[in-house]
């Protein structure tokens, strides 16, 4: 128990001298979390979409053509970012451009480094996410949305993306949470994120065990809201489980219909 | 005379080796109920989806009012908007009401008014008896319900010929009545249609024509009496038979 008393006086310690530092870190490792996995799923959106146009033998050579190069690249795009640490892409990408300018050309800053790199990371999974949601609707609904007139594009954007955003959220919420812990690596090429506070913090105080409590309840406390929320979107697309009988017969009325009022809709 | 909306001429289809249909050639013509008949395997599908184009023909022709549809203005897609469809699985958009099923091609694809869209899919779904069921999903429905309005949202599209793909086999069999129920008013009604059917009674009763396919051709057809009461052809007799005798 003394031990206990001695780590909760350490975190207080902590708190009262490092908490800026602490929540600024928690709001930089956030803001590149969401605006990462947001530009991320964006890029694999329009991967996932480039992937699943279809052709068939009998379409013109060009088409064909364009369709093979555009597969091939983001399946490299997806194979290289996915197959190695983001760690390294961190290092690879943001010393790349230094050394091949001669010092010329470098980010303008850290924070443009760590955006990207987490963003074209994050892209690489939600390509093969959004590939897979397009697949997995059924082939029916295209067929329906074809038999009333409806082109690629129409069907894409009314009738089977909706669908697919709708299915692939856990998902999404999948790679916020993943990114909101894996953005810690950022730390090396310099972007202050919790973790980076961490190591500036023990480095001062080498209290190693009260920070790092202090830092996992953080991180804990950032996911579980991030769940809750997710949770929350995925509920509101899967729209009311009942719905209302729409009759002037007024005696339809009388049971079963008082729990549920739905809003008005105005279209 | 009657003019024809849709005149096939010669078509075949393969997928890979297997020749599922060979040389077919038949006719629509305005008012004509006419109902495909045959055994599974036979082709009925087959060709009413090559007629949808939603398969491609190996070779011959399709003409709507004489005109090649591969050389239609539009393409596939504004030739669908004349010729509906609809499936054995329904198919209806499981992401919208029953009432947005109805309406999205009437605006998107006919570019109509949303208060155009939305009379014209309630008056539909009024004749097929589902319209208090408007706010509902598709997956909140009977299969019964599902397919009166899928035929809803393929007659919101207003077009010349209305192409039904087995419409009632998936159905439990209480529910194939008021399916069929819906199809004899719109045949009373002068809607022309083509029905792939299993559905006997409704071939004998309701269609003015029965094309009896064997083996992906068309070995016999004619008007119900004659097909049902004189047919012309060994297999037909046994095919009908076995329907007599169940």
């Amino acid at each position: 128990m003394e031990n206990f008393a001695k780590l909760w006086q350490d975190i207080l310690k902590l708190w009262a001298r490092n908490h800026t530092q602490y929540l600024t870190g928690a709001l930089s490792t956030i803001e590149l979390a969401v605006a990462a996995t947001f530009i991320g799923c964006l890029i694999g959106l329009v991967c996932g979409i480039l992937q699943t146009i279809p052709y068939r033998k009998d379409d013109p050579l060009p088409k064909r053509v364009v369709l093979g190069i555009v597969r091939a690249v983001i399946r490299i795009y997806v194979e290289v970012f996915r197959g190695t640490p983001m760690i390294l892409q961190a290092v690879f990408i943001f010393y790349a451009l230094p050394y091949f300018s001669n010092n010329a050309l470098r980010f303008g800053s850290v924070n443009v480094a760590a955006y990207f790199v987490v963003s074209i990371n994050t892209g690489a999974y939600m390509a093969e996410t959004v590939r897979g949601g397009i697949l997995s609707i059924d082939p029916g609904q295209t067929e329906g949305a074809m038999a009333i007139g409806m082109n690629h594009v129409k069907t894409m954007t009314n009738v089977i993306l909706p669908q697919t955003i709708k299915n692939i959220i856990p998902q999404i919420g999948n790679n916020l949470i993943i990114n909101i812990k894996d953005t810690s690596v950022m730390f090396i090429i310099g972007y202050t994120e919790l973790f980076a506070v961490h190591k500036g913090v023990v480095g001062a105080t080498y209290l190693y065990f009260p920070s790092a409590v202090v830092e996992m309840a953080m991180y804990l406390c950032m996911t579980v809201i991030c769940s809750v929320l997710l949770r929350a979107w995925e509920k509101k697309l899967a729209g009311p489980a009942n719905f209302d009988i729409a009759t002037t017969d007024t005696l339809a009325h009388t049971s079963g219909m008082t729990t549920y009022v739905e809003k008005k809709e105005d279209d | 005379m009657e003019q024809n909306i849709l005149e096939i001429r010669h078509l075949s289809k393969s997928f890979g080796s297997h020749e599922v249909l060979r040389d077919i050639d038949f006719s629509v013509s305005k008012g004509d109920v006419t109902s495909i008949i045959g055994a599974s395997g036979s082709g009925k599908s087959t060709l009413l989806r090559c007629v949808n184009l939603l398969e491609t023909p190996t070779s011959g022709d399709i003409l709507y009012h004489g005109e090649d549809i591969r050389t239609l203005k539009g393409g596939a897609p504004a030739y669908r908007t004349h010729v509906g469809m609809v499936f054995q699985s329904f198919n209806l958009f499981s992401n919208m009401s029953v009432l947005k099923n109805c309406m999205v091609g009437q605006i998107k694809v006919l570019h109509k008014k949303k208060d155009e869209a939305h009379a014209e899919a309630m008056k539909y779904l009024e004749k097929v008896g589902m319209a208090p069921y408007i706010n509902a999903k598709p997956h909140q429905l009977s299969g019964g319900q599902k397919q009166r309005v899928a035929i809803a949202r393929a007659l919101a599209m207003n077009p010349e010929v209305l192409l039904f793909d087995e419409p009632t086999s998936a159905l439990d069999p209480e529910m194939v009545g008021e399916v069929l129920a819906v199809m004899r008013t719109l045949a009373r009604e002068g809607t022309t249609m083509l029905v792939v059917t299993h559905e006997m009674a409704f071939a004998r009763d309701v269609s003015n024509r029965v094309v009896y396919m064997n083996d992906g051709v068309i070995l016999e057809q004619g008007s119900p009496d004659d097909l049902f009461n004189h047919p012309a052809h060994q297999e037909t007799k046994d095919f009908l038979s076995r329907f007599r005798s169940a």
